[in-house]
């Protein structure tokens, strides 16, 4: 089982090369307990991003095995069971393991370092937090073997297919959801309690990077909703197991309600695993325009109006459901409010690329797409919003192509665009370029053409989560499928280059990057295993 | 200037093409009836403000990308707020979206307006077939994928004229000009029944009712599929609809009727075990094969096997109730709202009598017809 | 972790923030639960969903609008695992708003041993759900049939006279459901269907 594997030595021992020397600190233990029982966040940090790197190719494989289910009609691979247990699986890796992960393991490395703080709050926690989501993770990945197979009712679960009728796994699935979703809770307060109370001297709220602010409103977030969340697949055990009826007809509930609470919880995570992607890109487009981010004040309050209005929107997953006409309207128009906050950070971005001096670093690449792709994503679920026409797009792959170029190149880009971004603090060296570009050229090839004829697929009629399709939609699935091998091959060379990087490379400095102006550039690369520990003077850039 | 002009043109370009993808069927369907014109033409309107947007937006970041490069010296200006600026682009898509919510608002009004319908038609979901009830009208039918299973598993080829898997048996068969009220509603999992071109999609809730409609404008055959993640066989339980004109659909309606009472005759005679595994293998092969496969081996854990099924072929009286009225709980559904007890008697007989199943007994139609009146 | 770094101790701003957090995470998980009943209550006062009002309601007296009239469905439905019949005297009533009515369903079990059931009802249009007024009605408590009892069951309804004017026809749809364990059917639920029968 991928997760129980131990980080590569490889990867340790070069990230925390610089480690210990000339610290007074108790020698740590070495080799795997070492790991198992550091407290470090750079340590914590680099734990997350390698297990989210994991669950990204494990989750990426079984993506592969839908697309080459689809690649023509007909069964060839997987049996209609299989694959829906592909698609379920595939969604709750990608959300649950990969992508939330990754930005866990951004926020340890990188918040410490940018308010300069020694580390994080509650150091022992934060260890904790980590090492509960392999275990989660395992018993989610463990169901597959069992008898009946793996959860096969779609990342979203709806009630009674995942209770009165879902396969004997599913209590497994709920307690590793509980578990993955305490990792995420305790990881929220963790860095709520880091920013408000571990700042340098002098660093005002409204002088912290956007980096550190989308985290905060992001943690705001999952302390919000991760216990709804917990709420609802409590509610699913206690109607499987112990006969109550919250979500089933026959005695008394209502399967419906089971959406509502769902969807309180899911469209807020929507955006847990978009608003520190706009914190990354915030930071890398300032650094290779040359020039300060337009707006910070404009970028925060929209990102908390974001927030905020996420908690109002949550039914229009649900406008197929049977919604009288005045909830219809009014989840429409809040949530075509969302593009008012969205456009004024799209504006801000533009705004601060002209008249800059614009260098286009593997960094760069990343966050250039992310801004042309995500908008993309922006256009059509402004389409979905419409109440009318959602009738038509409701559970297409319009709606597959929408939260795909939202995540892929959405959070998928911010998150690789971070990681090029970062990895000269991490490992004092530059990645290659040569090979960067590559991988930024076949994964912006690769994830248009898997993602673009979804669009097209989805409003002529093809309905989501089937493994097998009419004739006419096979040249769509066919170009999709191509796209997608070759999205998750270039994927391949993503490891490599960090693999590179790791292990040597192009020295890089302090400041790596000659225009990136937050504190974590003050200190030295690799960044040595403690930071901080004396608080620096900040200074106002008059932010 | 000029490098923006030409990134417009590019983006004009691209705008173009999309309208040349987008008019060769790559599309929403225009669809026959007043309400999915509506809707087809709020999805354009939609679609080319967001490309208008979009060609704005990102002229202007890829001109701004071209011309301030680093490679050929562009000095960064130190400009990093315009609260004038900010503002503007903060009304300017408030604006476009009030433009945006005011057709949407009258289309989804119409939409909500099932009141004065002509004719009511009960539309039920179940794993994996649909149901359909003429309301008043005692007539009543199951749709089940006609596409073969030997289609679908590769083991023969796709008949390409034949609408791989979107052929059912028993289309729903709709006037043309009528108002049509649908109410939905569903015997186990959640559903959803989506014809693109009556631009409905309504989902169905197992014990609650759900209502839409429909007035179509043109006969002809109408085709869709459920687009709600129902189970195993998600994929394979699509919709027919066949639009006739008013007289037609009468004429059709009548002879139903007339078929069903002969069907209900049948009950009361005493039939032979040939008849009834004839009979009953037509019905086990379009609503039991899904889950119990085609050889009876079923599927464990869900779907038990049927074949040398020792239990079932010990007590007839369990068998029965199983078919009749179902396994609360579970995916077996209470066939007595879905078959009459022609068909019931025929297929517990037949999966009594099959695949090597040896019960010798038959099971007849007035047995089942009077386990339900009684 | 390392000395605090400034005069105003941190570790203190941790600790408040902490419990800080976990008060509103205790907060949210208890809202989730609180969520239920909230909806109910909300779908009953919105009618949203089709749901009716689960207890017996007064009949109002303020006068019967002859001017109109309204169309009421019956429709009734059998769940899986239940071997009992369903069935409605007519399937089709017109009747005037304000006009209290009363419609005989019977109930059949088939069945050779004693059983529970409940007829779970849902009201379509939903916007109408507000206005059909339940007087009298099985739908509030389950029942107990006897092997091979059929039992009559009237329902008494009234449609108030502030039914929209855009509704001409009302379906009142029920759908019957065993109930499985007799013992403790309700205790555990989140919504009680039990209520007076007037």
């Amino acid at each position: 089982m991928a997760p129980k594997v131990p980080p590569q030595p490889t990867l340790e021992q070069s990230t925390t090369a610089a480690a210990g020397h000339g610290h007074a600190h108790e020698a740590p233990p070495k080799g795997l307990m070492r790991w198992l029982l550091t407290t470090n966040h750079k340590e914590i940090g680099t734990l997350y991003l390698i297990f989210s790197l994991t669950m990204f190719f494990v989750g990426g494989i079984f993506a592969m095995v839908v697309r080459a289910e689809l690649f023509q009609p007909g069964l060839q691979l997987v049996q209609p069971e299989f694959f829906n247990q592909m698609t379920t699986m595939h969604g709750l890796i990608m959300v649950f393991a990969a992508v939330m992960p990754a930005f866990t393991g951004l926020a340890n490395w990188m918040i410490p370092l940018q308010i300069g703080a020694p580390d994080m709050a509650l150091p022992r926690l934060n260890n904790f937090s980590f090492w509960l989501l392999p275990v989660a993770f395992t018993l989610l990945l463990s169901t597959l073997f069992m008898p009946g197979g793996a959860p096969n009712f779609g990342w979203t679960f709806y009630a009674p297919l995942s209770t009165t009728y879902g396969p004997p796994s599913t209590t497994f699935f709920i307690l590793s959801l509980h578990i993955a979703g305490i990792s995420s809770i305790l990881g929220a307060i963790n860095i709520i309690a880091t920013i408000l109370n571990m700042r340098a001297p002098g660093m005002r709220m409204m002088d912290m990077p956007l980096f550190v602010w989308t985290w905060l409103i992001t943690a705001f977030l999952l302390i919000a909703v991760m216990p709804v969340l917990a709420g609802v697949i409590t509610m699913m055990l206690m109607d499987i197991n112990f006969g109550t009826s919250f979500f089933d007809a026959a005695g008394g509930g209502d399967p419906v309600l089971f959406q509502h609470l769902f969807w309180f919880f899911g469209h807020p995570e929507v955006y847990i695993m978009i608003l520190p992607a706009f914190g990354i890109v915030s930071a890398i487009i300032p650094t290779f325009a040359r020039k300060r981010l337009f707006g910070y004040a404009s970028m925060v309050y929209a990102t908390a109006a974001i927030a905020i209005l996420s908690f109002l929107v949550w039914a229009h997953h649900m406008f197929v459901v049977g919604l009288p006409l005045v909830a219809e309207l009014f989840f429409m128009y809040c949530t075509m409010l969302i593009a008012v906050p969205t456009g004024v950070k799209v504006f801000n971005w533009i705004t601060t690329l002209f008249r800059g001096s614009i260098s286009f670093e593997p960094p760069m690449l990343f966050a250039l797409a992310f801004v042309v792709l995500f908008t993309i994503g922006g256009f059509s679920g402004l389409m979905l919003a419409i109440a009318p026409a959602d009738f038509q797009y409701h559970d297409t792959y319009f709606v597959v192509a929408h939260f795909h170029y939202v995540l892929v190149p959405g959070a998928v880009f911010a998150i690789m665009a971070g990681v090029y971004y970062w990895l000269p603090k991490w490992t004092g060296h530059y990645p290659n370029e040569r090979l960067a570009q590559w991988h930024f050229w076949l994964s912006v090839i690769g994830v248009n053409l898997t993602f673009f004829p979804m669009h097209f697929s989805g409003l002529a009629g093809m309905p989501r989560r089937i493994p097998d399709y009419a004739l006419q939609f096979a040249d769509f699935n066919l170009v999709a499928s191509l796209g997608a091998f070759m999205f998750g091959a270039s994927q391949l060379l993503f490891v490599a280059v960090v693999v590179l990087c790791v292990r040597g490379g192009r020295k890089a400095p302090g400041r790596a990057w000659e225009h990136a102006e937050d504190l974590e550039w003050s200190v030295p690369s690799p960044a040595p295993l403690h930071t901080f520990d004396t608080p620096p003077k900040f200074e106002r850039s008059s932010h | 200037m000029r490098t923006l002009l030409v990134w417009l043109a590019g983006g004009g370009l691209f705008a173009g093409s999309l309208q040349t993808a987008l008019a060769n069927g790559w599309n929403m369907p225009v669809g026959v009836t007043e309400l999915s014109g509506d809707i087809y033409s709020l999805h354009m309107i939609i679609f080319w403000i967001c490309v208008a947007i979009g060609v704005v937006v990102f002229g202007v970041m890829f001109y701004s990308l071209f011309r301030y490069r680093h490679s050929k010296g562009a000095k960064a200006a130190n400009f990093h707020e315009h609260t004038l600026v900010e503002v503007v682009w903060t009304a300017i898509p408030l604006l476009i979206l009030i433009g945006m919510a005011v057709p949407a608002t009258a289309t989804l009004k119409k939409m909500y307006d099932a009141s004065d319908a002509d004719l009511d038609v009960m539309v039920t979901g179940q794993q994996w077939r649909w149901r359909y009830e003429y309301l008043g009208e005692d007539v009543a039918m199951t749709s089940n994928l006609a596409t073969p299973r030997t289609q679908i598993r590769g083991e023969e080829p796709i008949d390409e004229s034949a609408n791989y898997l979107l052929e059912v048996d028993e289309p729903l068969v709709l006037p043309v000009g009528q108002k049509v009220r649908f109410l939905f509603t569903s015997d186990d999992v959640i559903h959803s029944w989506w014809v693109p071109d009556l631009a409905i999609k309504q989902d169905t809730v197992p014990g609650f009712i759900n209502e839409n409609w429909v007035r179509i404008e043109e006969p002809g055959i109408y085709r869709g599929q459920c687009a709600e993640l129902c189970g195993v066989d998600h994929a394979f339980m699509p919709i027919v609809v066949h639009a006739m004109e008013e007289e037609e659909f009468e004429t059709w309606l009548a002879d139903r009727r007339e078929a069903a009472e002969q069907e209900a005759m049948g009950i009361d005679r005493e039939w032979e075990m040939d008849e009834l595994m004839t009979r009953g293998e037509e019905v086990y092969n379009a609503v039991c094969v899904s889950c119990h496969q085609q050889d009876g081996s079923g599927n464990e854990p869900a779907f038990p096997a049927l074949a040398g099924n020792q239990e079932m072929l010990d007590d007839r009286d369990w068998h029965i109730d199983t078919v009749v009225n179902g396994v609360s709980g579970a995916a077996m559904p209470a066939f007595s709202n879905t078959l009459n007890p022609v068909e019931i008697a025929a297929v517990i007989t037949y999966e009594r009598n099959a695949w090597g199943n040896d019960s010798g007994d038959t099971v007849q139609p007035s047995e089942i017809a009077e386990l339900l009146s009684d | 972790m390392t000395t605090p770094q400034s005069s105003d101790d941190p570790r203190k701003g941790v600790r408040r923030t902490v419990w800080r957090s976990v008060a509103a995470l205790l907060g949210m998980f208890a809202f989730a639960f609180a969520l239920v009943p909230l909806y109910d209550v909300f779908c009953e006062v919105t009618g949203l969903n089709g749901k009716t009002n689960n207890s017996a309601q007064a009949v109002m007296h303020d006068g019967v609008d002859e001017t109109r009239l309204v169309t009421v469905q019956f429709i009734t439905r059998s769940g899986s695992g239940l071997n009992w019949g369903l069935d409605v005297e007519t399937r089709q009533l017109r009747v005037h708003p304000g006009q209290p009515t009363e419609v005989s369903f019977t109930f059949d079990n088939h069945g050779d041993g004693e059983s529970w059931g409940r007829a779970v009802p849902s009201v379509s249009p939903s916007k109408a759900s507000l206005h059909l007024r339940k007087i009298s009605c099985f739908c509030f408590q389950e029942q107990r049939l006897g092997a091979g009892e059929r039992r009559e069951i009237p329902l008494v309804f009234q449609l108030s006279r502030d039914l929209p004017d855009d509704v001409n026809t009302v379906t009142l749809v029920y759908t019957l459901y065993p109930v499985e364990d007799r013992d403790a059917p309700q205790q555990a639920s989140a919504q009680s269907l039990e209520g007076e029968q007037s």
